[in-house]
């Protein structure tokens, strides 16, 4: 009753969708606020009706009613409960109902803000809300519709797919979600000031939240994700260049460069244009990536090309919105007022640079995402793009950008002084050498690029807290005056030396993998296997037997130079069900590196196939993402207005305190 | 009937949400008709805050102030138009957005709910579930304990031969033909035994009887000829093979030494019906649920449509040669195996798979 009284919410949401389109729009055109206000309900009632829905599925997943084709394809009456939740949205269609379910949850929130937006602003932004949420309501229910009956029931459900039965994948979809769908909302604001032909500094302090937050989650997302590839996947890598994970990166480059061009706007009234571009930009690689996975496209062309009719639904809805609003853009942008000016050296400069860079780096990815793609098309033949590619491009233009970073943050806004603000950096650059030397002259034969790395990563961390060191101190200020102005710096302030350290914290992670070393062995009861300082010791294996998998559970013993760490287990699962075996990598944290055990064949006279990875300071990678999250979440908190000061004409010697 | 009700109140619920709004008079508020001076407004103020807090030296302070208030001046003026609450047109509006909602809202819902929606299910509940689902819980459990214990007793035959018709109910077919197999081996072949070994292994190759069945089913006739299951599999192998008088003799000698009523009877009935002998249809038989023999033969003229223009992998070539020989179409499975060697010609594993099946099936020799 509850899966049927769900399907018919998730249809109720699409007829109130459509009133949320067309109602709000007119009322904003006839400059009616009752019209308007009919937003603000629908929105609401919008979401009602498909969280009523996603209730509905989740009760038929924890119950395994297994009269839903949904539930029996994946899901499992022995499957531990956690697992049953989250194999909701473990598969395509719940998860596409948990997308649908976030963006009304948005759309929802902006409802709410009853006097911060103004009433023609958040119509039109409902408005535009609705249409999306049209699309993908549509989506759902003519091609993958996750209420579909079976009658007679099964007996039992098919299970959900091992590799996703991990909390992993609990809580990374959600992350991911929340991230692509929220920058939904940064695109409906821009249409709807492309719509009402205005857009001020208002605008950018409304939208600021929303992306903020939307690239918060994707920073932890994306983080989770490549956390668990880590350790779910036993390869021991962390990033693979997969599309996947590309189609996850594109937005997140181009919201890094939406997210400071917001900032210009609103502390300086310039950079508009540029800015609402960007806003749809990254909603479209949104969308893009959400093509790109959903569909088939990538396991196949072909498979695409058999079973066409979800990746052609999404394809239209892609052309539909990105065309249409790339239209209006053309049409529209013209007209908007420009704002502020800025000399060519200037914290607003730095900006643009900043946005180059990233807008450059993210079309890399995405030609190395879609050149495959278009290649398999036209000629059939099937290449793949890896790290070599990405290597080339992708780092040439982050290496600079991460260079100017600190630079561009001690930049004054409107004028700046290049020479003077180089001279406030010297101590941070003369550290981050002397650290890059010290580890290479202690480290001699180790790979060249692993001190440079990490070298860099510590002239972020070193430059973004200059910041804070230059605006509460200078020379002859007692310390504890110091500590107070420093702890008196405005949360947003804080949040951008918290993200941008965590910037260089994940660089030194990523350049510490050059160190990384390896062993390989098949090795017997008592064997051992060794790799750079470390060795492991197989002590026994034993089966293991669990509710919905059984394992071969490998318990060894860790030596550093000989010296016993204790033990971990690594282990060889097999799910019975679908017959499908996984490996569950054994990790052992030691310090901020980790030594990790991944299981290979087990023979029948009992050896075993063993990968031994010493990884030094590889938590630093996500480390590193949680701190840049953080710094979001920081600067998310303060409410106040952001206030670029600006540096007068007059004044400009070299030795003056530019101002924030 | 309960359903339609809540259905129809959520429907109405969805209804009422806009026309509430619809039905409201509402005066917006200054900042919301005027945000663009009140955002400057405060930021003039804040900017204040900042020089008390020190966060701004004086000189600062004065040129962002400076600056906000160029663009406060410059931001009035810029008052949105009055809005439009009250007259005429606003009340034909009005009366038409309500029109709007009350008709697509519940047209949409139950246009696209009829279309996809299941509501026979609410009206008949399929009540067998809720005991099904109680019953396969306890089963899991069951299951679970017995594997258990024959980890620790693997050679517990008995164990085996209980766990082996569940694993087959739950659709574990492989464990059902292992556990079988490991029931003949610690318990000593019987009839009854090896025909359930066999007929798994039947199941578990999608209907075909392989030679290893087979031989597994000449065992159990061995042991008892008079056991129906294996003398059953035995005349399926024969029709396979294309030996259609020995089956239909040994259909025909199934059904005659068969008790009146036995469970199996239809199915030999049936089979007879196929090789082409004539039955007595008795009542009722037609209203009983199989998939019909069209249903069959438009799946695998399907699938060998799909692969001759397509292609496929040796695995679908070997399915097709397979369901050929279980229809008896030994002519058409003999051409598949041709057709299969020439287009899987460059694909040596896949070449060694179509010849493994050909062998399986008997179709390398010369003739029926």
């Amino acid at each position: 009753m509850f899966v049927e009284a769900g399907h018919f919410a998730l249809a109720l949401a699409l007829g109130l969708s459509l009133i949320q389109f067309v109602v709000p729009l007119w009322g904003a055109r006839a400059n009616d606020p009752v019209l308007m206000s009919v937003g603000r309900a629908t929105g609401l009632a919008v979401f009602a009706c498909i969280a009523f829905a996603f209730m509905a599925l989740t009760i038929a997943y924890v119950t395994s009613d297994f009269s839903v084709v949904n539930v029996v394809e994946n899901s499992h009456s022995a499957k531990p409960l956690i697992y049953k939740i989250s194999g909701v949205w473990g598969n395509h269609e719940g998860s596409m109902l948990l997308w649908v379910l976030i963006l009304a949850l948005c759309g929802a929130v902006v409802a709410l803000a009853r006097n911060s937006i103004p009433l023609r602003l958040q119509a039109n932004t409902l408005a535009i809300q609705g249409a999306i949420t049209i699309a993908f309501l549509l989506f759902i229910l003519l091609t993958s519709n996750p209420f579909t009956r079976i009658v007679p029931a099964p007996a039992e459900g098919q299970d959900l797919n091992p590799l996703l039965q991990d909390p992993g994948l609990a809580i990374h979809p959600p992350l991911l979600y929340i991230g692509y769908v929220g920058f939904s909302i940064s695109f409906a604001f821009a249409i709807a000031a492309l719509i009402d032909g205005r857009i001020d500094a208002v605008w950018a302090r409304i939208v600021r939240p929303w992306t903020l937050g939307a690239w918060a989650f994707l920073t932890l997302g994306i983080a989770m994700g490549s956390y668990w590839a880590y350790y779910e996947l036993g390869w021991g890598g962390w990033w693979f260049w997969d599309p996947v994970e590309n189609a996850s990166l594109m937005p997140w480059l181009a919201g890094t460069a939406l997210l400071h061009s917001t900032v210009v706007m609103e502390k300086r009234d310039a950079l508009k244009v540029w800015t609402i571009l960007l806003a749809i930009l990254t909603f479209s690689l949104s969308l893009l990536g959400t093509f790109l996975v959903r569909s088939g496209v990538l396991t196949s062309v072909h498979s695409f090309a058999v079973d066409p009719e979800r990746g052609t639904f999404i394809l239209v809805i892609l052309i539909l919105f990105i065309g249409g609003s790339l239209a209006l853009f053309a049409w529209r942008a013209p007209l908007l007022k420009q704002g502020g000016l800025f000399a060519p050296v200037s914290r607003e400069s730095a900006l643009v640079v900043n946005n180059l860079f990233l807008a450059t780096a993210c079309a890399t990815v995405l030609i190395g995402t879609l050149y495959p793609l278009a290649l398999e098309v036209v000629t059939g033949e099937k290449i793949s793009v890896g790290p070599p590619f990405f290597n080339f491009t992708f780092l040439p233009l982050i290496i600079p950008l991460l260079l100017l970073l600190p630079l561009g943050q001690t930049l004054a806004w409107k004028r700046g002084n290049f020479l003077g603000t180089a001279q406030r950096l010297y101590m941070v650059f003369g550290i981050s050498l002397v650290v890059t030397m010290a580890i290479f002259a202690f480290e001699h034969g180790g790979p060249v690029a692993a001190p440079l790395g990490i070298g860099l990563g510590v002239y972020l961390v070193l430059g973004s807290f200059n910041e804070i060191v230059a605006r509460s101190w200078s020379r002859g200020t007692p310390l504890a005056v110091a500590w107070h102005k420093a702890a008196n710096l405005p949360r947003s302030t804080w949040g951008a030396v918290l993200a941008h350290a965590g910037v260089g914290l994940t660089v030194i992670g990523i350049a510490a993998t050059a160190w990384g070393v390896e062993g390989l062995a098949t090795v017997r009861v008592g064997d051992r296997i060794k790799a750079g300082d470390y060795e492991a010791r197989l002590e026994r294996v034993v089966p293991r037997m669990e509710a919905n998998y059984r394992d071969d559970v490998a318990v060894f013993t860790i030596f550093r130079q000989g010296r016993e760490l204790g033990s971990l287990e690594s282990m060889k699962r097999l799910y019975v069900t679908r017959g499908m075996p996984t490996t569950e990598a054994g990790i052992m944290t030691v310090g901020l590196g980790q030594v990790y055990v991944s299981l290979g064949e087990v023979a029948a006279d009992g050896s075993v196939g063993v990968r031994l990875y010493h990884k030094p300071l590889v938590l630093l990678i996500w480390i590193g993402s949680l701190v840049m999250a953080l710094g979001g979440g920081v600067s998310l908190m303060d409410r106040r207005l952001r206030i670029g000061a600006p540096v007068r004409a007059k004044m400009v010697p070299a030795a003056a305190v530019p101002a924030e | 009937m309960v359903i339609w009700i809540i259905l129809l109140l959520m429907t109405a619920a969805a209804v009422m949400a806009v026309l509430w709004p619809l039905s409201r008079h509402r005066t917006p508020t200054a900042e919301q008709l005027d945000p663009d001076t009140q955002f400057y407004r405060e930021q003039i103020a804040e900017i204040e805050r900042d020089r008390e807090r020190g966060v701004l030296l004086a000189s600062e302070a004065e040129a962002a102030k400076a600056e906000a208030g160029r663009r406060l001046l410059r931001a009035t003026g810029m008052m949105a138009d009055a809005s439009a609450t009250l007259g005429e047109p606003a009340l034909r509006r009005r009366r038409a957005a309500s029109t709007l909602a009350l008709s697509v809202i519940p047209i949409i819902a139950l246009a696209l709910y009829g279309a996809y929606g299941s509501p026979q299910l609410l009206t008949h509940p399929p009540r067998e579930r809720a005991e099904g689902q109680q019953g396969s819980l306890d089963l899991v459990t069951a299951v679970s304990q017995i594997e258990a214990h024959l980890a620790q007793n693997p050679q517990d035959g008995r164990g085996w031969e209980v766990v082996a018709p569940v694993y087959l109910r739950m659709g574990r077919i492989e464990d059902a033909v292992k556990a079988y197999e490991a029931a003949v081996r610690y318990l000593g072949p019987s009839a009854d035994r090896l025909s359930n070994y066999g007929e798994v292994m039947v199941l578990a190759k999608d209907g075909l009887v392989s030679s290893e069945a087979q031989k597994v089913f000449e065992q159990a006739v061995e042991l008892d000829n008079t056991s129906p299951k294996a003398r059953y599999y035995l005349a399926v192998a024969a029709e396979q093979d294309g030996r259609l008088d020995k089956a239909k003799q040994a259909y025909a000698d199934l059904l005659a030494s068969s008790p009146e009523g036995a469970p199996w009877a239809e199915v030999v009935k049936q089979r007879l019906a196929g090789l082409g002998v004539a039955q007595p249809v008795v009542a009722g038989q037609e209203n009983a649920p199989q998939i019909g023999a069209d249903d069959i033969a438009r799946m695998v003229s399907g699938l060998a449509e799909r692969l001759e223009t397509q292609g496929g992998s040796p695995d679908e070539w070997a399915r097709l040669i397979r369901s050929y020989a279980v229809l008896g179409q030994h002519d058409k499975a003999r051409a598949t195996v041709e057709r299969a060697r020439q287009v899987l010609a460059q694909d040596d594993a896949g070449l060694k798979a179509i010849d493994a099946t050909a062998r399986e099936l008997k179709l390398t020799d010369a003739g029926p």
